[in-house]
């Protein structure tokens, strides 16, 4: 099987007032198909770099990264963003036309198609009754929701989520985190998921690289649960990203 | 050896009662109500105030200086029926329309220069840095020798009042949509002005709002102020001219009629055109509280 996602020797840079930053050197990575692949790393890492990088926002400055073999170079509706801060939602908009207006807009849907679909996935993430509420009216939790509803309806080639629980308290979080993996049972999409939570990433991802910090380079790619069906402890991802040796 | 901590402290449930509560919820009384209602609380003022110019003016006694409450509405009625300050409120919201307009344009152009880039964007600061603390009715003088005694030199007057405030505004608004929505603007795919309309002007529109209210109220200002100045042009003049005018006369009822007309405008203009505006928009997307 081909690999959906190819990010090949990415070096990425960014200017602060007076330094060039080097966030990530030369990673390397694949995303298959239907895969939950997870960027594990500590701060500083430029793994949500890398995530921007994929989504078209920033260019590597060496390698490239390649989406079903087309070299990614501008944002698009192919990829779409989830990202951790609640304000994504466009506030003058409800929820319901918050996801039409994804579709409309990107060209995906004509305008009662774009209903029909919004509707179904405000469902998937059980908001119906928030339809036609705005989002200042929502709490965190269902802000973040919603922006996975439209992550889903939009159905891009993968779902690109930047840390999306990281701002909740650790209930909604581990609640938010079984839903999303419920969904992924339902219509097993793609998602490039980045976190700093070591157990996050065990639960959410199927497969994990891990990064090292400053600058970001590629420590260990493993799986989430082993050959025996076991999931990977905490305790060995931690020995790999920190060893001390 | 740490003692078994709290072992005498046994762990505790509690069933939740779904019923039989005193309160909860329960609507407020009248009086409560009244208090809660901005507009009637304003209204009562309002009224007071009135009273107190009416018992003022009748201690007074004196009615070329301080007329009453209760002639300046006469009068007001009389000259609204006489078709005086109609014909005046209407030219004056004419030209005032005309300037607003012309300023929120050259705004927009100068705003588009000042996002497009840094040297826009320095201009956009030093022409606002200079032209903000200027009067717009110290132009006034030069203005009437560049384009004569007429609409133009008002007209003039009234965009260098509105274009500063707005285009700063606009431009403080811009700058301020946070760039979450800017990446989730551009993952969508839009044209660059479809970017543009959909989502940077509704993200940036509580300062543009803001400009907005500004830049009328500095027109409206200035637009009487000019018109006391010189006010007539072909045969027509606004409110501001006739104030001068009815001064003139030693109407002062009539004065009072006329600044009241000024004041009424701008609290409709504030209340109702500018409140609604917000309340459909800002209000309701929780942009502003």
């Amino acid at each position: 099987m081909s690999p959906l996602l190819r990010v090949e020797g990415v070096t990425l840079q960014y200017k602060t007032s007076d330094h060039i930053v080097t966030a990530t050197w030369r990673v390397s990575f694949n995303v298959l198909q239907s895969d939950r692949f997870v960027i594990l790393g500590p701060s500083g890492c430029g793994k949500s770099t890398i995530l921007k990088a994929v989504g078209g926002y920033i260019s590597p400055v060496e390698g490239s990264i390649f989406l079903s073999g087309t070299k990614v170079a501008a944002p698009g509706p192919d990829r779409v963003f989830v990202f951790q801060e609640f304000d994504q939602l466009l506030p003058w908009k409800t929820v319901k036309e918050n996801i039409t207006f994804a579709l409309t807009s990107s060209g995906k849907l004509a305008r009662r198609e774009a209903g029909e679909r919004a509707m179904h996935f405000i469902g998937k993430v059980k908001l119906t009754e928030f339809a036609n509420s705005y989002p200042h009216t929502l709490s965190g939790g269902m802000k973040q929701r919603v922006a996975i509803a439209r992550g889903m309806a939009m159905e891009p080639r993968i779902l690109l989520m930047d840390e999306p629980f990281a701002a909740l308290d650790a209930l909604t979080r581990a609640r938010m985190q079984e839903e999303l993996l419920q969904l992924w049972v339902d219509t097993k999409f793609t998602v490039l998921f980045v976190t700093h939570s070591i157990p996050e990433a065990i639960r959410v991802g199927s497969r994990i690289l891990l990064l090292s910090a400053h600058p970001g380079q590629v420590k260990a790619e493993i799986d989430s649960h082993g050959a025996d069906g076991r999931e990977t402890s905490e305790a060995r991802i931690e020995s790999m990203l920190f060893d001390h040796a | 050896m740490p003692e078994s901590h709290g072992a005498d402290r046994p762990e505790l449930t509690y069933a939740v009662v779904t019923t039989g509560f005193d309160v909860v919820e329960k609507p407020l009384s009248a009086w409560e109500k009244f208090y809660n209602n901005g507009a009637a609380r304003k209204v009562l003022l309002l009224a007071v105030l009135a009273l107190l110019w009416e018992f003022y003016a009748r201690w007074l006694n004196n009615p070329l200086l301080f007329p009453t409450f209760s002639e300046t509405v006469k009068a007001l009625f009389t000259s609204i029926a006489s078709g005086e300050i109609p014909r005046a409120a209407s030219y004056s919201i004419g030209m005032l329309l005309k300037g607003y307009v012309a300023g929120l344009l050259l705004a927009g152009v100068l705003t588009a220069f000042a996002s497009a880039g840094r040297i826009g964007a320095d201009l956009l600061e030093t022409l606002t840095a200079m032209f903000n603390p200027l009067p717009s009715i110290a132009l006034l003088p030069l203005a009437l020798i560049w384009f004569g005694l007429g609409d133009g030199s008002v007209i003039f007057v009234l965009i260098h009042a509105v274009l500063w405030s707005v285009a700063l505004n606009m431009h403080a608004g811009f700058r301020a949509v946070s760039p979450t929505l800017k990446m989730v603007g551009q993952n969508y795919g839009l044209s660059k002005p479809g970017y543009v309309i959909r989502i940077l002007l509704p993200a940036a529109f509580p300062s543009i709002l803001t400009g907005l209210k500004v830049g009328w109220a500095f027109a409206w200002r200035t637009l009487i102020a000019a018109e006391l100045v010189f006010g007539v042009s072909s045969g027509s003049g606004g409110l501001g001219w006739y104030i001068f005018e009815q001064k003139n006369q030693l109407l002062i009822p009539n004065v009072f009629a006329g600044l009241l007309t000024v004041i009424l405008f701008g609290l409709v203009v504030e209340n109702l055109i500018f409140k609604t505006i917000e309340n459909v928009t800002v209000r309701r997307w929780g942009m502003q509280t």
